[in-house]
């Protein structure tokens, strides 16, 4: 598997098949799209070299249908396959089966894909490459004694939950010694009711939580870091708003952040594209791991816009065999980047879904901005794959300038008649608390709960 | 005793039970209450209700579970009382 790809196929849909058709046709490489019925005309089918129709619309019959895109691979001659992000980039059982047709996955190999994947087999591998998680007890707590040295140890507030207990049942917020002592024996009996267990569970509380993660590149055998995002902005756990670099992150901080994702990632032998997800505790000024992607990313392009790196050229001649084109210290971090997700969906009516067509689609263009999308004017945004119509990247000098960037594109982006999000985000772009990056993985929906419906 | 058509309002995939292994929502001859939900139509990873406007006696659906369905394509038929 060192040769070059000469033939890709993309087992995926939309904006990210676009992106992974340009990136193939720079590097010479033909290409066949995947599409199901109801894609047949989308941007990225028109602009392969080939494409191969791989069942109905609804995705599980399609996009998500193992024997369909293997049966589309072998048929298609291609030696390789990308699998873009969702769908079947992170299943490692296919994975596996593209390698045993002897062709080549563009990501990781299956085994990474296993072991990273896995959030518990995730955070022990983080554990043992000296990369911090969020604060625990090691085993069930039994009496006040224990949880008050441990809660010592990694500071307040700290969340005490009933160690047989699911989901947010049974889970209580201390903030000092006093209401820990008061608490514990409260919890235990309330476990032993409730559960028939009286084991407590204890964890450091993070308060105004961001989510920080950092972009890794890998051949095998050297790793390097791309710097992080910050993706603290978020609705229903989705992201609506990303940016390259964390602003919050102390300096310092992003140094030791960046080096224990290289350490995470070399530990594994990683290949390919990544991204550690961490969350960052203001308060404690501390980071800790949550979970990897084994694949590309939907907001990667905040990373190329402040790195001026291809990722995705690079996810290809890494799979083809190549090794990395640069190391850590070519890597430089200019500027400040900003994605915004233009999604289907009427911000007015509680974020209905909204697809249908596009007949009205201006997008902006000038000096720092980028527009990623899987749609053009007569397109339809089809009923039954995710929301995402295209994604609005700007860069600036400053994230002051980017933000300004930003409102000025936003107001010259159309799309219609279907409704999208593009009013919330004119609307945050305006916002003081984001203007001055006072935000955190709350923060959009306490802000939406309370604005106005139309914004 | 008019016959009303319940029509999907956002395009789709339709499903006539809460889960696969779920009986349907509604066989002929049940009651529906105003607001009750017959169908999900799945749009976009999101599971939205079909609701019925009326009350009255189920009568039949029109559509298969899984099928594709457009908005103002008719879901089901209810006997309404009133």
């Amino acid at each position: 598997m060192s040769a070059p790809i000469r033939k890709l196929l993309v087992a995926n849909r939309g904006e990210i098949a676009v992106r992974i058709i340009r990136a193939a046709k720079e590097l010479g490489i033909a290409t066949v799209q995947v599409v199901s019925e109801a894609d047949r005309d989308m941007l990225a089918a028109r602009m392969a070299d080939e494409t191969i129709e791989i069942g109905p619309a609804a995705a599980a019959k399609s996009y998500l249908n193992v024997d369909n895109v293997l049966d589309a691979l072998r048929r298609s001659g291609a030696d390789a396959l990308h699998p873009g992000y969702g769908f079947l980039s992170e299943n490692a059982g296919f994975a596996r089966a593209v390698t045993d047709m002897g062709r080549i996955f563009v990501g990781p190999d299956a085994d990474t894909i296993e072991r990273m994947g896995d959030k518990v087999n995730a955070r022990r591998a983080a554990i043992a490459a000296g990369v911090p998680v969020v604060p625990g007890s090691q085993g069930r707590l039994d009496d006040a004694g224990d949880a008050l040295k441990l809660a010592g140890e990694m500071g307040y507030p700290v969340m005490v939950k009933a160690a047989a207990g699911g989901g947010g049942r049974g889970i209580r917020v201390v903030r000092s010694a006093g209401e820990l002592a008061a608490a514990v024996p409260q919890a235990i009996a309330e476990a032993r009711a409730s559960f028939g267990d009286g084991g407590l569970y204890m964890e450091a509380f993070i308060e105004n939580a961001r989510h920080i993660e950092v972009q890794v590149l890998g051949d095998g055998k050297s790793v390097v870091h791309l710097f992080e995002r910050e993706c603290s902005l978020q609705r229903r756990r989705q992201k609506v708003w990303e940016e390259a670099p964390a602003a919050a992150l102390p300096p310092e901080m992003r140094e030791a952040l960046c080096a224990s994702a290289v350490r995470l990632a070399s530990a594994v032998g990683y290949r390919g594209a990544g991204t550690m997800e961490y969350l960052y505790d203001p308060a404690r000024k501390a980071f800790y791991f949550i979970e990897m992607n084994t694949r590309i990313q939907v907001e990667h392009p905040v990373t190329e816009m402040i790195t001026g790196l291809d990722l995705v050229r690079e996810m290809l001649t890494i799979a083809g065999g190549a090794a990395l084109s640069m190391t850590q210290d070519d890597i430089r971090c200019d500027g400040h980047a900003i994605e915004v997700r233009i999604n289907a969906e009427d911000p007015a009516r509680n974020f209905l879904p909204s697809p249908g067509p596009v007949d009205r689609f201006e997008v902006p263009h000038g000096d720092g901005i980028r527009f990623d999308t899987g749609f053009d004017a007569g397109s339809r945004v089809p009923p039954y794959y995710d929301s995402l119509v295209g994604k609005l990247i700007v860069r600036g000098a400053s994230r002051a300038e980017a933000i300004a960037r930003l409102a000025a594109a936003l107001k010259e982006t159309e799309i219609g008649p279907i409704a999208t999000t593009l009013a919330l985000h004119r609307a945050l772009a305006e916002v003081p608390d984001v203007l001055s990056g006072e935000v955190s993985t709350q923060w959009l929906e306490t802000w939406l709960a309370e604005s106005p419906p139309g914004l | 005793m008019t016959i009303k058509t319940i029509e999907a309002i956002l395009p789709g995939v339709i499903y006539l039970s809460s889960s696969p292994d779920a009986p349907p929502f509604k066989n002929a001859g049940d009651k529906v209450a105003a607001g009750e939900t017959v169908a999900l139509v799945e749009v976009m990873k999101s599971f939205l209700p079909v609701e019925a406007d009326a009350e009255g006696t189920f009568l039949g659906y029109s559509v298969e579970s899984g099928s594709n369905v457009e908005p103002g394509e008719a879901v089901c038929r209810i006997e309404s009382t009133q």
